[in-house]
């Protein structure tokens, strides 16, 4: 395995630093500028230890701007973990370590000086399961803007909810019940007020933690809709058990596999060539 | 005594019983258990129910109706030969009869007819138990051999045993509510009596509270005045006191244990404090007497504040220290529940986590929290032991914490205590005073269990 991955780092190195096009990038016919969207996030060596167990090992991962990149993998692979390290959200949890340097627009967001608060406002993170605070819609999109100052009259942040539903496309749903309780929503339009929530703050990147899990093909075919909608403003970072999904909606995809990142490109590079037999056997479905 | 030994020696029959019907099933299917319809063990609880029951019913009903039936036969035997002079008063006889059959002596000269009627009274007693004692030996036989014939490979001796089993756990739950409704009801009588005495509006909204009644027509001034408004705002005043000192400390305790502590920490801290709860009241009691109250009032001295040395606020703060680990406890439980998705939501917008607490997670918790405050409040209400000992005794109206005041407990306690006459309107207005107290704890306590059944409803 440990040849493999030498392998693996050895295919992709060249692509990030020496940044040569292989000319796909097919999608939609849109994304073929060809040229490699700036660096917005890149994780150097990060190791992640909840107590003795390591969860991750030896990631290095780069993620570009404007561009949706998916995390596959089987459960347990570390995939979830790796999401949470973006955002420090791995701090909450007892005894959980995490070694390496994770940067944001060039800065370690590990480093001492950095304010854990002022980071996870500029990386928003939507969950796997819809969590709407117990309060009103109006209320569960303002929460952000209002703890962190960044409206001083009540009309902005009304201007702010408005466009937050808009852009999560739940506006037209709830026009005529902002005051009633979020939980009161169905579970899909509950995930697109997550969403809502978290672009309120207007954030860089935002992650998702298999956010469709929960819900139905309908509701989660809207989600990949306003992911790839949200792509022109934000950086998205999906954690997905759906592979289809990860094809669908993803400009990259990385695939990782017992706290291994084995194989990471251009997502249909990676689906109709994998270069790794793990990623081969996983994508069509041998194991997983 | 004797009872005593009947009644184990009924336990050792029913254990025999036990062994009986087991190895009885056994044999009539020469030792192979899979042939039976039961277990062994249900056909030995089968026959050992059968010999223990019906003579512990028994049992019961003689315990209950001997005394009475004894009475009823030494006063008619007595009637006849008793003077006129003693006519009517049967109850002191019986008084005097029974202490004296018991070997006591008592008042006056024990007159041959007394002396008479005690022995008579022995002689009935030893008769009763005899005939006790034979009856419950031929029931525990009849039961034996009637459950012995029972006994068969298909005898349904599980289902059986099941349903005694079920009437004995109905049996149990019937006392539990009949004896809180035979409280409630003594209560009622006895306060529709004290109603009779005193006009009903006069106790509750009357302003002035001195319970003292003359005992003879002649005596002046003390004609009682019940009127229970100084009681209840020195209840309410105390009960504020406390629960202004219990519910932000319990609170933010409960906060810290759930939200900030790491399990190490919650993990000591949470017994430490509900070590608190163990403290027995009459020890908060004279801390508040001996300890508290005389700090505050040299603190007003220093001050030039006028502290009584028995106030509100020293029965106040020290119950307040009593009911923390009640809030902090219950509320703990609850901001616990409250879905750890809520909480990394909020924390992923970039809240820090007090904002988190403040605006996520108290909001969700809230109805949760306010039952438990509303459980410390009816607490609060009820609790006598401090303030008896550290509030006063004076029905003073007053709203001022640093002067003494008194609470409806300390009042049931003091009209209670010492010889009393039980008919007086002075002992009656305790039943009375018991009663609101009673309807006030009861409806805090329903409310507080309606806001957590919601509450529960919530997250399930």
């Amino acid at each position: 395995m440990g040849k493999q991955e030498t392998n693996v780092v050895d295919v992709r190195t060249p692509r990030v630093s020496i940044a040569i096009p292989q000319g796909e990038k097919g999608d939609n016919g849109q994304a073929g500028a060809a040229k490699e969207k700036p660096l917005k996030m890149r994780t150097q060596g990060v190791n992640v230890f909840y107590g003795d167990n390591q969860a991750l090992s030896e990631i290095d991962l780069d993620i570009r701007e404007n561009e949706v990149t998916a995390l596959i993998g089987p459960s347990g692979c570390g995939k979830s973990t790796y999401l949470r390290c973006l955002n420090r959200m791995n701090d909450t949890i007892e005894g959980c370590q995490v070694e390496g340097t994770v940067t944001l627009d060039g800065e370690n967001i590990y480093d001492r000086t950095v304010d854990v608060v002022h980071l996870r406002a500029r990386i928003g993170m939507v969950f796997q399961k819809p969590n709407p605070f117990p309060k009103s819609i109006y209320d569960n999109v303002a929460y952000g803007p209002r703890i962190h100052g960044l409206v001083s009259s009540q009309d902005a942040l009304n201007e702010i909810v408005m466009t937050s539903l808009t852009k999560a496309g739940l506006l037209d749903e709830v026009r005529n019940r902002l005051h009633e309780p979020g939980t009161g929503l169905s579970g899909g339009q509950q995930q697109r007020l997550c969403i809502a929530r978290a672009i309120a703050v207007n954030p860089e990147v935002i992650l998702m933690d298999e956010p469709c899990s929960a819900l139905d093909p309908i509701a989660t075919a809207r989600i990949e809709e306003l992911i790839d909608e949200l792509r022109k403003n934000y950086t998205i970072i999906i954690v997905t058990h759906n592979m289809q999904q990860a094809a669908r909606v993803s400009q990259r995809t990385a695939f990782f596999h017992l706290g291994v990142l084995v194989e990471f490109g251009d997502t249909e590079r990676v689906f109709t060539s994998p270069r790794d037999e793990r990623t081969q056997g996983y994508i069509t479905g041998r194991f997983g | 005594m004797q009872f005593f030994v009947l009644a184990v020696t009924l336990v050792v029959l029913t254990g025999i019983g036990f062994f009986f019907g087991r190895s009885h099933a056994l044999s009539s299917v020469s030792g192979r258990a899979r042939n039976l319809h039961s277990l062994p063990d249900y056909y030995g609880w089968y026959l050992a129910l059968w010999c223990g029951l019906p003579s512990f019913g028994l049992f019961l009903l003689w315990v209950l109706a001997e005394p009475y039936l004894i009475d009823v036969l030494v006063i008619n035997q007595m009637s006849a030969v008793l003077p006129d002079k003693w006519a009517g008063s049967s109850d002191l006889i019986l008084n005097l009869v029974q202490s004296l059959a018991a070997g006591h002596t008592v008042p006056g000269e024990a007159t041959p007819a007394l002396q008479e009627a005690a022995d008579h009274y022995n002689a009935l007693k030893k008769t009763s138990f005899a005939g006790l004692a034979a009856a419950m030996a031929s029931l525990v036989a009849a039961g034996l051999a009637w459950g012995l014939r029972q006994i068969t490979p298909g005898l349904r001796a599980r289902n059986q045993v099941e349903k005694v089993l079920r009437w004995l756990l109905v049996a149990s739950a019937t006392i539990a509510v009949l004896t809180t409704i035979g409280i409630i009801l003594s209560l009622l009588f006895e306060t529709i009596r004290f109603f009779q005495l005193t006009p009903f509006w006069d106790f509750l909204f009357g302003l002035s509270w001195s319970p003292q009644t003359s005992i003879r027509t002649d005596q002046v001034g003390s004609s009682g005045e019940f009127g229970a408004i100084p009681l209840f705002t020195g209840t309410l005043l105390v009960t504020f006191i406390a629960m202004a000192v219990a519910v932000p400390i319990g609170l933010m305790s409960a906060i810290y244990m759930a939200d900030y502590a790491s399990p190490k920490i919650r993990n000591i801290a949470k017994p430490m404090l509900e070590v608190l709860a163990g403290i027995p009241t009459v020890v908060y009691g004279f801390f508040a007497a001996l300890t508290v109250g005389p700090f505050l009032r040299d603190v007003g001295m220093a001050t030039g504040l006028e502290v009584s040395s028995e106030s509100a606020l020293a029965a106040g703060g020290v119950m307040g220290i009593m009911i923390i680990p009640f809030i902090s406890s219950l509320s703990d439980d609850i901001i616990a529940a409250v879905p750890q998705s809520l909480r990394d939501g909020s924390l992923a917008l970039g809240a820090t986590r007090s904002e988190t607490v403040r605006s996520v997670v108290l909001p969700a918790a809230l109805p949760g929290v306010i039952s438990a405050c509303l459980l410390g409040v009816s607490r609060a209400i009820g609790e006598t032991m401090i303030v008896v000992m550290a509030a006063g005794l004076a029905a003073k109206l007053t709203a001022n914490p640093l002067e003494s005041v008194t609470t409806v407990t300390v009042q049931i306690v003091t009209l209670l205590v010492g010889d009393q006459e039980f008919d007086s309107a002075k002992t009656l207005a305790a039943f009375a005073l018991g009663l609101v107290l009673f309807a006030v704890t009861l409806v805090l306590n329903l409310v507080a269990l309606r806001v957590v059944q919601k509450f529960r409803e919530q997250y399930d």
